[in-house]
């Protein structure tokens, strides 16, 4: 907790309630900070925990996810003028992803609203930013608080990732479809009462996962449940940095990777609209009016300047924020990559990257700048990109209901 | 008529203050269908006469006419429309507690002379170069403000326009435009005068209805804007039957140009279909639909109240509910059985405008109380006795005092209720101090805070100009960007209101420009 008394550049790092079991399994000890809290990068190795994810289950700690109550009368439409997708829709029991702008149509960030009941939901947000959803709150009658702490949030994501719940004993886990939410419950170990909590089939990597968000007492046992019974079955606690590799593979943005918040943004131009990132389906422009409509509606219009596209590299080296070039001469820029990697999966070498419009189509080509590394003798290489549809990869088994037993 | 048989119009205006009724008077003058709607019993907003004890009426804000430009008043007809000017060129006497009591007002310095040659001289060279400086500026006032960043020829144009006229001003005007322009009021009056009567009375015009005593910074920008309005003639005038004959010639001018006017028809909200404001929906229910909204409300009623910040962005919504709105001014009202007698100034000269405002220093300490949420326990005060010119105001033989206080926090610690006698006791007090029988004559008073014109008038926060004057909300930032050109971020919705450039005092500019600025846009 902060304090009043200590300024906040003396308080440690916040520890998550699945810290010290973390802390027992990283053999690296590789921690990294996230919004305050300390989490793990890398446990063992970055390709043994994307493995996991890919092939068997991976346990990831998302605690630090920023989460905020949003209840009262006016939550729905306070929820709908924020974001831009229509939130009317949502059901109680529904997730929804969706991103949030600015007066000029920029993103501030973008997550998932949780519909817990008709006048109250859970935001997960990536960064903190009371001070935008209290200046959207002027004019309306809702309750805003954050439950960051309040709840310990686990992702277990990975092809046997139901088998692996029900095997914990979350009967019903089987029945959620894509974006659903339930409250279910799990016995305790050692004869203890059981365990409530929340879980949704959503997540980050793109394949068939869950998340599960428990009272913070009851993070250890939940951990020790999983581990224990996926022991066998090649389950691992996993850092971001393999987290890192799936989400690119599933054509996911991240914050401050693939767009910086137009609420930190210094320098002009750099603020991205939902537009550019690629994100127009989850722009409604009939719900009525939403926080940057104005502003999107003319920059639609306008026709884009630069979009995020997906692209498939040649060679294996990825390409880190290389520049892209319009030909191998290297002469004309055309854009830049803002996350890139390599795809045990795909077998392909695949970035994200912000490319002005003439190139925006797929099955444009542009040339990327790659340094390579030959034993410390570096070399400069222009290799061919391939402008390509995202997700990358996107596996039936991410949205069959009930997911196969493996 | 509309397919539902009730009458469209092309413009609705919201509010029938003097801003609302300049403003359908010129759209009506410019050929539209102009409904005005007033949700008192009668126009004026707070350019109202009302009686405040049986017989004794006054004027319940505002109590003199200074600000409303000549070519406005002209061009509206208000003489042909029956406004009368019961005195006009009122000086100014600065109440001294010795009887020496300064006289002064503009072309009439020979009783300042006859106190102080350095003085009155200091004071000529003084008002001279306000007045230079009121035709520099004035033309701003009565313009949409330029937008900064924009590429439209208007915008440059207006930028260009001031920036000669800034520079026409000769190197040693416009060196001394640009020096005192940041200053506070107080060092600059601390440089040119040397009566501590005449630097009080000539700081009261600076912080006169504003949040801000002598030494607040952006004083002396008040001082201008008051000179720019009045084009630096200062001519203080009191209409006869108080300010609200100056609405019901406004009102008589929109009538005569073919504007309608509804009172008794408060505005509940303004209908939004499809993104553009499309109407309004009384009180009552009844909808009423119109090309364009032009609403003269304060902007935080227009935007947060009337339409609802769902319909706005959120950086929007916060800006205007970040504007400073909260009223420092209030008003007191005093029935007077008999005139008290003023040692020093004969009846004849309790016609003027009658300062309590002995020094700067005065002033500032009477505003160190409001600082902290406190009423001056010894106030500012400029004083008019109205029914000396006016006999309608009174019963025969008796008159009115009208009394502009300051400071009376809107958000007083312990809340107004249980302290309004006391402050009234001070202001009498205050007053007393300057006519020893005054108690004595009071038969019945009326003490306006800026909770009761919140109320009364529907002004929230209870700010005469409905947002403070100051550099952050001057000009085009008045009283947000993204509204500072009178259209807003909506479609089919206008501001025409104090809130406005150039603000409020009874002034009419901000509804004509408003006026002019939606007949250009539609055209």
């Amino acid at each position: 907790m902060l304090t009043e008394s200590e300024p906040h550049y003396r308080q440690p790092l916040l520890k998550t309630p699945f810290h010290e079991r973390a802390r027992t399994l990283s053999q690296l000890d590789s921690f990294v900070p996230w919004a305050g809290y300390t989490t793990v990068d890398v446990f063992t190795s970055v390709e043994q925990e994307y493995f996991a994810i890919r092939n068997a289950s991976s346990l990831y700690d998302l605690t630090p996810m920023v989460k905020y109550r949003i209840a009262g009368p006016d939550a729905l439409r306070f929820l709908n003028r924020l974001v831009t997708r229509d939130i009317r829709k949502l059901a109680p029991g529904k997730v929804a992803y969706t991103v949030w702008c600015n007066d000029e149509g920029r993103l501030i960030d973008d997550g998932t609203v949780f519909c817990i009941a008709p006048d109250e939901y859970r935001l997960c947000t990536a960064e903190r930013q009371l001070d935008w959803f209290r200046a959207s709150a002027i004019g309306f009658d809702v309750e805003i608080r954050e439950v960051t702490e309040e709840v310990a949030a686990l992702a277990v994501q990975g092809p046997t990732s139901c088998k692996l719940l029900k095997a914990v004993g979350l009967a019903g886990v089987e029945r959620l479809k894509p974006f659903e939410h339930a409250a279910l419950s799990m016995v305790g170990s050692g004869g203890a009462g059981r365990i409530a909590m929340m879980v949704s089939r959503t997540g980050f990597t793109g394949d068939l996962g869950y998340e599960l968000w428990m009272q913070p007492t009851d993070a250890e046992a939940v951990w020790d449940a999983l581990l224990a019974v996926g022991s066998s079955r090649a389950v691992r606690p996993i850092g971001s940095r393999a987290l890192n590799m799936a989400r690119i593979e599933a054509g996911f943005v991240l914050p401050n990777l693939d767009f910086v918040s137009a609420e930190h943004t210094l320098y002009l131009g750099t603020e991205r609209s939902p537009l550019e990132l690629g994100l127009a389906w989850l722009v409604d422009f009939n719900k009525g009016h939403f926080t940057g409509r104005r502003a999107l509606l003319a920059e639609q219009a306008r026709g884009p300047r630069q979009q995020l596209v997906g692209l498939d590299v040649e060679g294996t080296k990825p390409a880190h924020n290389a520049l892209l070039y319009r030909d191998p001469s290297g002469r004309k820029e055309v854009g830049s990559v803002t996350s890139a990697t390599w795809s045990p999966t795909c077998k392909r070498n695949l970035a994200l990257a912000m490319v002005h419009a003439p190139y925006i189509a797929t099955g444009s080509t542009v040339w990327a700048e790659i340094y390579l590394n030959r034993e410390l003798v570096w070399q400069r290489r222009m290799v061919r990109a391939r402008v390509v549809e995202r997700p990358f990869f996107a596996p039936a088994r991410r949205r069959v209901t009930p997911p196969a037993d493996f | 008529m509309n397919s539902a048989g009730r009458t469209h119009y092309d413009s609705v205006v919201v509010g029938g203050g003097h801003n609302g009724l300049v403003c359908a008077a010129y759209l009506a003058r410019g050929g539209r269908r102009v409904l005005v709607l007033e949700a008192a019993e009668r126009v004026g907003g707070a350019a109202v006469t009302r009686e405040f004890a049986p017989g004794f009426r006054t004027s319940a804000c505002a109590h003199l006419l200074h600000l409303m430009p000549p070519a406005l008043m002209r061009e509206l007809g208000l003489e042909a429309h029956g406004l009368r000017l019961a005195a006009r060129n009122l000086p100014t006497v600065a109440l001294a507690e010795d009887a020496r009591h300064l006289s002064f007002g503009p072309g009439n310095l020979a009783a300042l002379a006859a106190h102080s040659g350095s003085e009155a001289a200091a004071l000529a060279d003084w008002q001279a170069l306000l007045k230079r400086f009121a035709r520099a500026l004035h033309p701003l006032l009565s313009e949409t403000p330029p937008r900064l960043g924009s590429d439209a020829w208007r915008d440059a144009y207006a930028l260009l326009g001031l920036g000669w006229r800034i520079r026409r001003l000769g190197r040693r005007d416009m060196r001394e435009l640009l020096r005192i322009g940041g200053m506070c009021v107080y060092d600059l009056l601390e440089d040119r005068f040397s009566l501590p009567l005449l630097k009080g009375a000539l700081a009261l015009d600076a912080v006169l209805g504003t949040n801000y005593g002598p030494r607040s910074p952006g004083t002396v920008v008040s001082l201008l804007y008051r000179c720019a309005a009045s084009q630096g003639e200062e001519a203080l005038a009191q209409p006869a039957g108080g300010l609200g004959a100056v609405a019901e010639a406004l009102a008589q001018a929109a009538r005569a140009a073919g504007a309608e006017i509804r009172t008794g028809a408060p505005v509940a909200r303004l209908v939004v279909r499809e993104d553009r404001v499309t109407g309004v929906v009384l009180a009552s229910g009844e909808e009423i639909t119109a090309t364009t909204v032009v609403s003269s409300a304060d902007p935080k009623s227009t935007f947060l109240t009337l339409l609802g910040a769902e319909h706005l962005d959120a950086g929007f919504a916060r800006r205007v509910a970040q504007v400073r709105s909260r009223g420092l001014t209030a008003k007191l009202h005093l029935a007077l059985e008999r005139l008290p007698q003023f040692p020093g100034l004969t009846t004849e000269a309790l016609r003027a405008r009658l300062l309590v405002a002995p020094s700067a220093d005065y002033i500032e300490r009477a505003y160190n109380h409001a600082k902290y949420d406190e009423f001056s326990s010894r106030p500012m005060l400029e004083v008019t006795i109205p029914s000396l010119a006016d006999a309608t105001l009174a019963p025969p033989g008796k008159h009115v005092m009208s009394i502009i206080v300051q400071y009376a926090p809107y958000a007083l610690a312990g809340g107004w209720e249980g302290q309004r006698a006391a402050f009234t006791a001070s202001i009498i007090d205050t007053l007393a101090a300057y006519a020893p029988q005054l108690r004595e004559c009071i038969s019945a008073s009326e003490l306006l805070v800026p909770p009761d014109i919140e109320r009364e008038f529907r002004i929230s926060g209870g700010h005469w100009h409905h947002a403070e004057l100051a550099l952050d909300q001057f000009l085009m930032v008045r009283p947000v960007p993204g509204a500072a050109q009178y259209h807003t971020p909506v479609p089919g919705l206008f501001l025409c209101g104090a809130g406005c450039h150039p603000g409020g005092g009874v002034m009419g500019l901000a509804g004509r420009n408003a006026a002019r600025q939606l007949l250009r846009e539609a055209a």
